[in-house]
């Protein structure tokens, strides 16, 4: 990860340009445009809705784009540029480019099956071919990153929330990912296992990888994030820095939604 | 409101005593008395009793009127049912059930699969073959499988209507023991599909978008974490499947295969003339079978129901719930 922070010349993490999306006949996304350059954290908040979820879930391409451009790293996402013509990628394409990237769901979605550890070492050793003994080395230090030392030959039943998602955050550093995604990683954990999670993050944050993360902590983004993009109805209503957003909201939509939550 | 309740409230504070305050905590401040125990007379339930009685009195009057009719045939009952020719059919019906169980499941496997893959070519394959082989009978079908040899009887290579290159004439036959596995097993493929489908639905869509988020697959996806969670829910129709599969072993009779338990005991009886006694010596076999079976199905869905129902699938204590890819197959075994 630390090689991360160097790299921090040319090509943004992840650009999208005029990012478009819809289900059916509901435009979820509008057009889109937006950076996060290298070892930065982008926090997204709005209502709930406003395609900020549906937007990260396009950057590794669990859904598709359909108008406008995305890039990770300079790369599309989910496509292969040959002079103008564009082309979808095959399945084995597309799962190469997500293993870039890493992404935290907010039901955690943990294979029940399978204890910590297992959980971790499994992408590891069936996607990258890394040898067990290796991943498993490799998978308890990463636990032990999390605070989960000790837990790591527990089922996810039998953890907390809040340790089901630093699980769910250490299975997602196992791939060595250049890029991490949040969504709304506290959203489902009781109130006082929400700190656990954003200190993780926050450390993570301090290794320079770059972030991008959907979330309601005003906090968090206030305090860690570098910029803050407020979302509604499918457009970006207002970007910046997250101490100027949060402070003193430009947009009369920006300043409705957080009078309600702050 | 608290206003509105205190009229209403004999919670034994003097009025004026203590202040409207609502939630001050009523125990903290009254002793409560130890309750009561209710000393309430049974309800009694009389019809019950009587209609037990009746009914031990009828069976008892059955039993006691079978013994004595010779149309059972009692004594040729005891004689045949350890007859070395029933526990020899005994076996093979319980090889048709093995086999037939295995190869439906390998195959329902994988019907279920291409009925659920993004490709529209496998799905229509599926459906195709879901479609002729439950919407017609099993019955039929084993007729079908019995005479399908000679229906075919060359095997021609070449451009079909244009040219042909070879004729090879098709001299083997298969056993009717065969035919009757492959019967048995393409028809219960059908059934076992829907239940593998079922399973595989039941696993939470987040489970496979987390694995595809880790850049597996959608072969390692299905393989590591989609199908291990759905044995929860295939296991136990999966059982009733093979107890199923055991009865249905007798429809062989239409291939016709006739060595498996029953068509060995009508085939005896042709010979004594007493068809009864050799029902109830097959029924017998057959309950035997059914009847471990059932326990084997009890201890089966313990083991995987474990931990469901508060929420969260629960699986595993730590006896650890290794990958059961082999479980549906062992049931088969002990079929």
């Amino acid at each position: 990860m630390s090689g991360i922070v160097g790299a921090g010349t040319g090509t943004p993490m992840v650009e999208a340009i005029g990012v478009s999306k819809r289900f059916g006949s509901n435009e979820v996304l509008k057009s889109i445009s937006l950076r996060v350059e290298r070892g930065q954290v982008m926090c997204v908040i709005g209502p709930s809705g406003s395609g900020k979820s549906t937007f990260l879930r396009c950057i590794n391409h669990l859904e598709h784009v359909d108008a406008g451009r995305l890039l990770v790293d300079g790369e599309l996402v989910g496509y292969r540029q040959k002079g103008d013509r564009i082309y979808e990628l095959k399945p084995a394409e597309a799962a190469r480019q997500r293993r870039d990237i890493g992404m935290v769901f907010q039901h955690f979605n943990l294979f029940p099956h399978m204890t910590a550890l297992e959980n971790v070492v499994e992408a590891p050793i069936r996607v990258k071919k890394v040898p067990r003994r290796e991943a498993v080395e490799r998978g308890r230090d990463l636990l032990a990153r999390v605070g989960l030392s000790a837990q790591a030959g527990h089922y996810p039943a039998q953890l907390s929330g809040g340790q089901q998602q630093r699980v769910a955050i250490a299975r997602a550093l196992a791939m060595d990912p250049k890029l991490m995604l949040f969504d709304e990683p506290t959203s489902a954990l009781d109130p006082e296992l929400v700190g656990e999670v954003l200190d993780v993050m926050r450390g993570l944050a301090g290794t320079g990888m770059t972030m991008v993360v959907v979330t309601h902590e005003m906090g968090f983004a206030r305090e860690v994030g570098d910029s803050l993009v407020f979302m509604d109805g499918g457009v970006v209503v207002e970007t910046g820095d997250p101490r100027e957003v949060l402070g003193n909201p430009q947009h009369q939509r920006t300043r409705a939604f957080l009078s309600k939550v702050l | 409101m608290t206003d509105m309740q205190q009229p209403g409230r004999d919670d034994g504070v003097p009025p004026g005593g203590a202040p409207v305050t609502g939630g001050v905590p009523l125990t903290g401040n009254v002793p409560t008395p130890p309750s009561e125990v209710i000393k309430a007379v049974r309800l009694r339930h009389p019809w019950r009793t009587t209609i037990a009685v009746v009914l031990i009195i009828l069976v008892v009057l059955f039993v006691l009127d079978a013994a004595q009719r010779t149309a059972f045939g009692w004594p040729d009952v005891a004689k045949y049912l350890f007859d070395e020719r029933i526990s020899q059919a005994a076996l093979i019906t319980l090889e048709l059930t093995v086999y037939s169980m295995v190869i439906g499941i390998v195959l329902g496997l994988i019907l279920a699969i291409m009925r659920l893959s993004p490709n529209p070519v496998l799905k229509a394959i599926a459906w195709v073959y879901l479609w002729i082989f439950r919407g017609t009978p099993v019955y039929v079908q084993l007729v079908f499988w019995g005479l399908v040899t000679l229906i075919y009887k060359t095997f021609i290579i070449g451009i079909p209507f244009v040219h042909t290159w070879a004729v090879i004439d098709i001299t083997w036959v298969p056993p009717l023991f065969f035919i009757s596995i492959v019967g048995l097993s393409l028809n219960e493929a059908a059934y076992m599909a829907e239940i593998v489908r079922a399973g595989l639905l039941s696993v939470d869509e987040g489970q496979e978008e987390a694995a595809k988020a880790l850049g597996m697959s959608w072969g390692q996806s299905m393989l590591r974490v989609v199908i291990p969670q759905s044995m929860r829910v295939i296991i136990p129709p999966t059982g009733n499947e093979v107890i199923s599969m055991l009865k249905t072993t007798t429809l062989v009779a239409a291939v016709p295969f006739t060595l498996d338990l029953f068509g060995r005991a009508k085939d005896i009886s042709a010979e004594t003339f007493a068809p009864i006694p050799l029902l109830i010596v097959a029924s017998l076999w057959y309950l035997f079978f059914t009847s471990i079976l059932m326990v084997g199905q009890y201890f089966l869905e313990k083991r995987f129901s474990r931990g469901v129902g508060r929420g969260r699938p629960a699986i595993g204590t730590d006896a650890g719930t290794p990958p059961v890819a082999g479980v549906g197959i062992d049931i088969g075994g002990k079929g």
